[in-house]
């Protein structure tokens, strides 16, 4: 078995075809969308923030490859119960891992970061990084656009 | 004709340069290694070396020559053997390597030259690709000719690098683009093409052969039907000369423009050829050196046709291996290479139809060796992605023809594309890696 096939193990797989959250959420607080020049492919975010500052609904939708569609499945699982604060360390995170950062950070979200690491494998396929951290770069942008239209 | 073509073989230029391009030509069908037998795959294949490799194990099954086709060793050495005996600059030098650079230089066009049959030498102008060559048409025949509401047609199924030059041209100009429409089976149809063609069609620029569906066009009928309405026609021959032999003077067209690299010549060098006629109309692309006649800063006098157009320092060595890349295809006989593509073409079409999920996305009567399609509930990457993983290179993706795309429904397919050395195998490696996919994903 060769590493693409290990890349899209049973975890992503599950994701990518039976997805978490893919929907539009229509009382959103914060929203963005982005394409993926090199495929075409369209992806949104949608988040809802209450007055607590904590994410207490994340959603995705669009057409999108297994693993773009897996990384938003489970980003959107990962963010709910988060403030936007920790929800852009979850993007550094994620962005470490996708370029192959092994580190280990201690900031009390361990568990969602060993989550991600069935996404790992990608950062052996240069091409496909785009693809995984689509939806986290959409998400970082819903909540930086709102806080410029603020 | 045939005579100036052994002119040029007697020519010869410089002795040392010439290494002689030979190739395998099975003339005993029972001996050759593909079933299909119109020549030895096998010893073509020893010609490409990077053919021989393994990726993850597997053995490389290139099916990605619409992109860009591998190079035989005869082009390399042709580019080698250049810079290492005969190379300095072109046009210049009193001394004899610039020289033999001009007499080979020189000898590449006349190699293109008897390719598409051209009445003239100097009616074929190196560019640094077909992108390039569309570009200049656009700059310089727009210039000259198109006015404000003149109309150029194109059709459904261009790349994007005969859709952008133009729609830059309109930005300028104000020209009117028009597109021929493409049917679900990937063709256009010829009466809507000609329905398009009005009083103020001033050129038709379409493809000879869809890159991304490989639907061959009835090219012939359509420049007839484009002069007939009084407009001029360029043809974007990057997808068929690798497969087909293209006769400029046969088929009338005004321009066509093709590049060296999907033609297992080298990057960075395209051939624009023009009609004589109209070259010499056309105001130069760029300035610069090489194409002038004399300067002085109230008046500049340009230089003769080609190099009007070259201005610069021109891909020399490129030119000289694209010389050597013609010489190649052309002594396994282009007729033979069509032959054995449309055989594989034909055998992949079966193999791949009985996947069950997977439909072939171009079903046209007339097709070259390109074989698109989509799969149920897989995105193209992700099969793309598995492919490579058993050795098999295929594109993924809008292929650069985005209306097209929309024009099928689809974001994405996956393409494979054949060339002269693919072989069945390499087919079957195709289809066995697809059903593992289906397995994967589908299961």
């Amino acid at each position: 078995m060769s590493d693409s096939v290990e890349l899209y193990s049973k975890a992503v797989l599950d994701h990518g075809r039976h997805p978490r959250n893919r929907r539009v959420i229509a009382d959103c607080s914060h929203s963005a969308q982005s394409d993926n020049p090199s495929c075409g492919d369209d992806l949104s975010v949608s988040l809802r923030i209450d007055q607590n500052d904590v994410i207490c609904e994340a959603a995705f939708d669009g057409r999108s490859c297994v693993l773009a569609t897996a990384s938003a499945s489970l980003m959107t699982e990962l963010l709910v119960g988060k403030t936007p604060a920790q929800a852009k360390m979850l993007f550094q995170h994620f962005h470490a891992l996708a370029g192959g950062d092994t580190e280990k950070f201690k900031d009390g979200m361990e568990a969602e970061t060993a989550r991600m690491t069935v996404l790992s494998g990608i950062h052996a396929y240069p091409v496909r990084v785009r693809c995984a951290t689509l939806a986290w770069k959409t998400m970082l942008a819903a909540l930086e656009k709102e806080r410029s239209q603020q | 004709m045939k005579a100036a073509a052994e002119e040029i073989e007697r020519q010869g230029a410089v002795e040392c340069v010439d290494g002689g391009i030979s190739v395998s030509v099975c003339h005993s069908p029972d001996r050759c290694g593909d079933h299909a037998g119109f020549y030895d795959v096998e010893a073509v294949r020893a010609d490409f070396p990077i053919l021989g490799q393994t990726m993850h194990g597997y053995p490389l099954a290139y099916l990605d020559s619409a992109a860009s086709a591998q190079k035989p060793f005869q082009v390399m050495e042709a580019e080698h053997a250049f810079y290492a005996r005969d190379y300095a600059n072109i046009h210049r030098g009193f001394y004899v390597l610039s020289q033999r650079a001009t007499l080979l230089y020189d000898q590449a066009r006349r190699k293109v030259q008897a390719f598409l049959n051209a009445r003239h030498e100097h009616e074929i102008v190196f560019t640094r690709g077909a992108t390039d060559a569309i570009n200049l048409v656009a700059a310089s025949f727009g210039e000259a000719f198109l006015k404000e509401g003149d109309e150029v047609l194109l059709t459904g199924l261009e790349h994007h690098s005969n859709i952008v030059p133009w729609q830059l041209l309109r930005e300028k100009r104000g020209i009117v683009l028009k597109a021929a429409p493409v049917n679900d089976a990937g063709e256009v149809p010829l009466d809507e093409f000609i329905r398009l063609l009005g009083p103020r069609t001033r050129l038709a620029a379409f493809t000879h052969v869809s890159n991304v569906l490989g639907t061959v066009l009835p090219i012939a009928e359509m420049i007839r039907a484009a002069h007939e309405a009084g407009a001029k026609v360029l043809i974007d021959a990057s997808q068929s000369v690798a497969h087909a032999k293209v006769d400029v003077r046969a088929l009338d067209c005004d321009f066509l423009a093709f590049s060296g690299h999907k033609l297992y010549g080298p990057t960075g060098i395209g051939v624009l050829y023009g009609k004589e006629e109209l070259l010499e109309e056309m105001p130069p692309y760029q300035g610069g050196g090489d194409m002038i006649a004399s300067v002085s800063f109230e008046r500049t006098t340009y230089a003769p046709l080609p190099s009007k157009f070259e201005a610069g320092t021109p891909p020399i060595a490129q030119a000289v291996a694209l010389g050597a890349a013609i010489d190649y295809v052309t002594a396994l006989g282009l007729d033979r290479v069509g032959a054995h593509e449309a055989s594989l073409l034909a055998y992949a079409t079966e193999r791949l139809s009985v996947i069950k999920p997977l439909t072939i996305v171009g079903t046209a009567g007339k097709k070259a060796s390109v074989l698109s399609f989509v799969m149920d509930g897989v995105h193209p990457h992700d099969i793309a992605q598995m492919l490579d993983s058993r050795g098999v290179a295929v594109r993924a993706g809008h292929h650069c023809a985005q209306p097209l795309m929309a024009r099928l429904g689809l974001p994405a397919t996956v393409r494979a594309s054949f060339g002269l050395y693919n072989t069945t195998a390499e087919v079957d490696a195709l289809a066995e890696a697809l059903e593992e996919v289906e397995g994967i994903f589908l299961q």
